[in-house]
């Protein structure tokens, strides 16, 4: 098959071809290093702090799509047939401020201003999507934004006036879009790509089942789709990952239908994709979901990749299993599906062998009478990994618990179902005293651990806690839709 | 000795108090332009501006905003790098307290890209950058590893993906020895303080304790903090000719870092140049902690005679540099049945680390702020700066004040559940004023305390009673969602307590074309120092602020400077900066009289013009005309803060020149099943003086509270049973969010505010006390917890309050209710 060897893509206004990119390159090193683009900074290394915030967009089914991710833990690679804007691309050749850059000056914005280009990538891409964003849709585009100077609040009044300062609609970025299609759409030649030294070797598929023949030919390839668990690997415990093979590009991957009351999820699919298309199906997990990382991560992190790296603590397990996902593995054109409780073998260790992908998780729609919920309780609200998750799934009729489906991230090795609790319910009359009995034989299901997220003791004391509070926010509601209740 | 005062000092003084005493109004409204002076109709006949941009007490923006949205504000890793540049990565101890018996580096030599090694063996100078001269902070250790992360050896390597992966090489052979994490477990097993502890006493302790009608005893745990400076810690040195280095560096304390460059080289200080031209970020965290790098890059630039740069990723930074001391402090309160306090006892035990580095000063100001705005009749403070086997902590906004702030209001609070008062009550009812009730522990006065006023304005703009009534209303009704409220005041002594530290230069240069050169001692971290002095010097010279020119911090221009630190930044250096520019005007009003037969009165500094009798021309002609006339258009300012001395064997003096107040009000919700919580609503009413920059003291303010909060709430240092810190970065380390801020949050300054003493322009500090104003959401956390067992006792929640710890504490409560 005919391959190439170069990334290319276009970096602010130019177009460029990078010849031998290993697998373990980053974004945010070729940016800084090899272009000398100093305004992205590195703050942390693993995508928590935002200072290295750019935009990357993206030819999707919908056209050219920008979000902002961050270039600390993105591969160069993974930016082949991309268009990657940098915070140097903002400001106008006459030095003229961007909108975003002089309503963040005006209100004093900045303080010490090394997270500040960061900020202002973040807010740009926010302003591109909401012109005139409320204070709470300010305050989610940052949740991957840290600041240590000014406590936020300039910030979020520069970023809700940035409209006064300029239209969307007059952006260099909106106004060169059809060129920019263009440019990316010639970049795309439908080829493998293969580049990187030997031993730190970068593999594009050229589509799905190119993917498929790569991992057999390189079974146990680091698969990269978000690289937000990946990246990790190489910046913080500098891991060789070669062959890499990307992942990321691959438009069938990502996609999300639904038929016959089933939801088909393409592991491809980041968390922002599965956001915009499915909350209204499942209206529970649209809080939960605020709540799994920052912007950027979201627009990275994939479904499958957070299946598939088997943590113990991933936020979509628990609720994907209480609410009877299955998850499929591919291998060559050979498919197997399983319940996704059973991919989840011991800590560390998943039923995928070294050939095989997830491809597809799919989740049935809710049926009448089905009660969900899903929490997520964490030290920081917001951007911060679970020290307990919780899936929780019942149908009542007649007062009576039915078809409950549990699961917990945080308590075990692996996301797990409380099947003591579960038998406690199922069966059991719908009240207070239910819920308290199955709370009380959690430590059947659970002997979870201490560590610097929570100890052991409140760990079992949330999960506990959890099962009254779902029971708490849904009585009396029970004739109803599920729906949501404020905590 | 620190009550003599040269003539030279009085002569400086004597001059800047009638500069200061000429101070003009603050407009009426931030931000406006000042009201235009009254002049002579003749003197405005070439029109001049009617007052001149960004002066004091207007509201500027940072000087380096524009650069900073941009991404054009160069950072010390942002400077181009000469060709031939090495890097420079650490290696670290593994274990967290062992015998140290060798090192075998082979590995790591032979890694690809490795050019050099360096071990303690290879320090040519003193193996020791301890900012106090107590030689307990080795470069790398020789015999005894004393933390786990400890730094054992650097590589020195081409790139610094190499460094890195190199320095995972090595093989250490060690003999573990028994070690000790905290404080508690260290006076267990005997450990040394790191530093003198001190004793702050005043009247008859226990007496007083025995008589008083109530008495309680108890005990509160106060977490340390990282910095978690979005800039992390960097060093990069450029070798030159002879003995000489030139370093870049992100630190707070350009001379110290100079002097121990020097003193690990061997070298004389005037060989080494520090330059600072911004960080991104220090709070405290790169006053001494830069020391190390600024050594490492030095000493491996000297010996490889290239370039070497040295930038620690994310979690190194976390793991080999100190951060804010943890405290348990052990206390005993006498107390009336009106909850007025009769004596005070405690003993406040640190985490300092392995050194000493700066626990010395920080344990003490502890003590200093364990009064926070309370007279305590009787009081007996004792500080425990115990050595423990972890990184050596160090300085961090507020420098151990707001642990001892922590511990007053703690003491509040259980007085106030003791008593079945309002919290609120008890603090009004001690706090320092009347009839001898003035004297703090260390036996200074409080002369300018305005809390009085300021707690009542904050009281009824925050509506306080009445919200607190409907809190305790609606608790009563709710199972789930308890509320808190909490309005706590702050009262922060300033000045360095080592009183040396308390005086700062600065240079300036006005060029032939009228253009002006700013230098001074302090450095840029993100507080607006650079342009609070240009605008200093912009309203002294009565030029427009885009006149001057600020440069970056370099002990070339200011030698023997302070460390930006102590909330210190403008008032020294503003002084200094003041100092230098009336010297030039001085020397411009007589070039004037000679040259134009005027006397000094009719000789006047217009906006962006002179007046010289009845007439009038642009300061660059007259500039011009006096660079002509070969006058010395440079001077060098310095100043001293007048009035302080410290006697720390005694524990008496006047260590501080002057308070700074604030006040803060929090309410809080907390959900009772699973202790999340969030800040409903903060109003805040703060204290800096006559304020230099409103937006800017504004913005520090609220960042500070947002820190303070986040220290005492989701910010938790976690160390495992091995030493080592697990919470190293920020996806485990959790510092607040845009959503963390409080829902509704009100902040003002109190504009009525004037610094009783001669500061810069009647401003004061600001730096450090609003940090101080997070303990509100502390406190209102802990009413919250309180209200599960109807507020009868006090829930004794430690910090940090993660939602963990709010959770346990109902339980507990509820448990004993």
């Amino acid at each position: 098959m005919t391959q190439g060897s170069e990334i290319r893509f276009v970096l602010n206004g130019r177009d460029v071809a990078v010849p031998d990119v290993a697998a373990d390159r980053t974004l945010l090193d070729f940016l800084r290093l090899d272009r000398r683009l100093t305004g992205t900074k590195e703050g942390c290394a693993e995508g928590d702090c935002g200072a290295c915030t750019v935009l990357v967009g993206r030819l999707t089914a919908d056209g050219l799509a920008y979000a902002p991710v961050n270039a600390c833990i993105r591969f160069l690679a993974s930016v082949h047939g991309c268009h990657v804007v940098t915070v140097e691309h903002l400001s106008g050749r006459d030095g003229k401020l961007h909108p975003v850059q002089q309503a963040l000056v005006d209100h004093h914005g900045s303080q010490c201003g090394f997270c500040t280009p960061g900020f202002v990538m973040a807010l740009y891409a926010l302003w591109m999507e909401v012109p005139e964003p409320s204070e709470a849709q300010v305050e989610t585009a940052l949740q991957g934004n840290l600041c240590r100077c000014t406590g936020y609040s300039p910030i979020v009044r520069a970023a809700v006036a940035i409209s006064r300062y300029g239209s969307p609609a007059a952006d260099p970025i909106r106004l060169e879009r059809e060129a920019i299609t263009a440019r990316l759409a010639a970049l795309r030649s439908g080829h493998r790509i293969v580049t990187g030294p030997e031993d730190n070797r970068s593999i594009l598929p050229a589509d799905i089942d190119d993917f498929a023949v790569c991992l057999q030919d390189h079974p146990g390839a680091t698969i990269v789709a978000g690289a937000t668990d990946v990246g990790l690997w190489v910046t913080k415990f500098l891991r060789p990952i070669s062959p890499a093979i990307f992942v990321g590009h691959l438009d069938a991957l990502k996609s999300i239908t639904i038929e016959d009351g089933l939801v088909r999820i393409g592991a491809g699919a980041s968390y922002s994709d599965v956001w915009a298309r499915l909350m209204g199906h499942f209206p529970h997990l649209d809080a939960y979901w605020s709540r799994i990382a920052g912007w950027q991560v979201r627009n990275m992190g994939t479904i499958g990749g957070n299946i598939a790296n088997g943590s113990p603590i991933g936020d979509t397990p628990p609720v994907l299993i209480a609410l009877k996902a299955e998850v499929t593995l591919r291998e060559g054109d050979r498919r197997r599906t399983m319940p996704l409780e059973d991919f989840f073998v011991a800590y560390g260790k998943q039923d995928r062998a070294p050939a095989e992908f997830v491809e597809e998780i799919t989740v049935p729609l809710p049926r009448t009478g089905q009660i969900d919920a899903a929490y997520k309780i964490s030290k920081r609200r917001e951007e911060d990994i679970s020290s307990v998750a919780a899936g929780i799934s019942v149908t009542v009729l007649d007062g009576r618990i039915t078809d409950c489906r549990i699961a917990f991230g945080g308590m075990a090795g692996t996301p797990k179902r409380a099947r003591a609790a579960e038998a406690v319910l199922n069966g059991g009359s719908w009240s207070q005293a239910t819920f308290d009995e199955a709370a009380g034989v959690l430590d059947q299901d659970f002997q979870p651990l201490s560590d610097w997220r929570a100890s052991a003791d409140y760990r079992m004391l949330v999960a506990g806690n959890l099962l009254r509070r779902f029971f708490l926010e849904h009585d009396g509601e029970r004739a109803a839709p599920a729906g949501k209740v404020a905590a | 000795m620190d009550d003599e005062r040269t003539p030279q000092d009085s002569e400086v003084s004597d001059r800047l108090t009638e500069l200061l005493e000429i101070d003009r109004p603050i407009p009426p409204e931030p931000g406006l332009p000042e009201p235009v002076r009254s002049l002579e109709p003749a003197a405005l006949a070439q029109a001049p501006a009617a007052a001149v941009s960004g002066a004091v007490h207007q509201n500027r923006v940072h000087d380096s905003a524009e650069k900073h949205v941009t991404g054009r504000a160069d950072y010390t890793d942002d400077i181009a790098q000469p060709e031939g540049t090495l890097h420079a990565y650490l290696g670290v101890s593994k274990i967290a307290r062992a015998r140290l018996k060798g090192l075998d580096l082979d590995a790591v030599r032979r890694a690809p890209g490795v050019v050099d090694v360096l071990t303690a063996a290879d320090v040519p100078g003193i193996n020791d950058v301890s900012p106090t001269g107590r030689n307990d902070d080795p470069v790398f250790p020789t015999d005894e590893i004393e933390f786990h992360g400890q730094p054992l050896f650097a590589v020195v390597a081409e790139t610094r993906d190499a460094a890195r992966r190199a320095a995972l090489l090595a093989v250490v052979d060690c003999e573990p020895l028994p070690f000790a994490l905290d404080p508690v477990s260290a006076r267990k097993a005997d450990y040394p303080y790191v530093a003198p502890p001190l004793k702050l006493e005043r009247g008859e302790v226990d007496p007083a304790l025995s008589a008083a009608p109530r008495r309680l005893a108890g005990s509160i745990r106060i977490g340390g903090q990282d910095h978690m400076y979005l800039e992390g810690q960097i060093a990069f040195a450029i070798p030159g000719e002879d003995d000489e280095m030139v370093v870049h560096c992100s630190t707070q304390h350009p001379s110290e870092a100079q002097h121990m460059v020097a003193q690990v080289l061997g070298v004389p200080s005037n060989a080494v140049t520090v330059n600072v031209r911004r960080m991104g970020g220090g709070f405290g965290g790169k006053e001494s902690q830069m020391n190390l790098f600024c050594a490492v890059a030095a000493i491996a630039a000297r010996r490889t005679g290239r370039p070497v740069k040295i930038r620690p990723d994310r979690d190194q930074d976390m793991t080999a540099t100190g951060k804010r001391h943890d405290f348990v402090v052990d206390y005993t309160v006498g107390f009336d049945e009106s909850g007025r306090i009769q004596a005070v006892e405690a003993d406040f035990a640190a985490r300092c680390g392995f050194s000493s580095d700066l626990s010395g000063p920080v344990t003490d100001r502890a003590l200093f702020h364990a009064d926070n705005a309370y007279f305590y009749p009787h009081v007996r403070l004792r500080s425990h700066p115990m050595k423990t086997n972890t990184v050596s902590n160090t300085a961090f906004r507020g420098f151990g004040g707001p642990q001892g702030v922590v511990f007053a209001e703690r003491m509040i609070e259980e007085i106030a559940y003791a008593t079945g008062q309002d919290p609120l009550d008890v603090r009004k009812a001690n706090f320092y004023g009347g009839a001898g009730r003035d004297l703090t522990p260390y036996h200074q006065s409080v002369e300018d305390n305005i809390l009085d006023r300021l707690v009542g304005e904050l009281e009824e703009k925050a509506d306080y009673r009445r919200r607190r009534a409907q809190i305790v209303a609606a608790n009563a009704g709710s199972t789930i969602v308890k509320r808190g409220i909490a309005l706590t005041p702050v009262k922060f002594g300033i000045s360095f307590t080592a009183t040396w530290y308390n005086q700062a230069g600065a240079l300036i240069h006005v060029y032939n074309d009228g253009s002006i050169h700013l230098n001074h001692g302090g450095t840029e971290m993100g507080q607006g120092l650079n342009t609070k002095v240009a605008q200093v010097v912009a309203d002294a010279f009565q030029v427009d602020f885009e006149r001057i020119k600020i440069t970056k911090t370099t002990t070339e221009k200011v030698p023997n400077t302070s460390a930006t630190a102590a909330s210190s930044g403008s008032d020294l250096n503003g002084m200094a900066a003041l100092d230098a520019v009336e010297q030039i005007k001085a020397r411009l009003v007589t070039f004037a009289t000679e040259t134009y037969g005027v006397a000094a009165e009719d000789v006047a500094f217009l906006p962006n013009a002179v007046r010289i009798g009845a007439e009038t021309m642009s300061f660059d002609a007259f500039v011009k005309e006096a660079y002509k006339a070969r006058i010395q258009l440079s001077a060098a300012g310095f100043y001293k803060t007048p009035k302080i001395h410290w006697d720390r064997d005694k524990g008496m003096g006047r260590p501080f020149y002057y308070y700074s107040y604030g006040a803060a009000c929090s309410e809080v919700s907390i959900d009772t099943l699973t202790g999340e919580y969030r800040v409903e609503r903060t109003d805040i009413l703060h204290d800096v003086g006559r304020s230099l920059n409103p937006a800017l003291d504004k913005g520090q303010v609220e960042g500070a509270f947002v820190q303070g909060m986040g220290w005492l709430t989701t910010e938790e240092l976690w160390w495992d049973d091995k030493g080592a810190l697990r919470t190293h970065a920020p996806s485990t380390y959790k510092i607040p969010l845009a959503s963390d801020r409080p829902r509704v949050f009100n902040v003002d300054l109190a504009d009525w505010s004037e610094n009783r003493e001669l500061t810069i322009k009647r401003s004061k500090a600001v730096g450090e006390p609003p940090f101080m104003l997070g303990i509100s959401v502390f406190e209102a956390l802990s009413m919250a917890v309180a209200s599960v067992a109807d507020y009868r006792k006090c829930p004794r929640l430690d910090a940090p309050a993660t939602p963990e710890r709010v959770l346990m504490a109902v339980s507990r409560l509820k448990t004993k209710a």
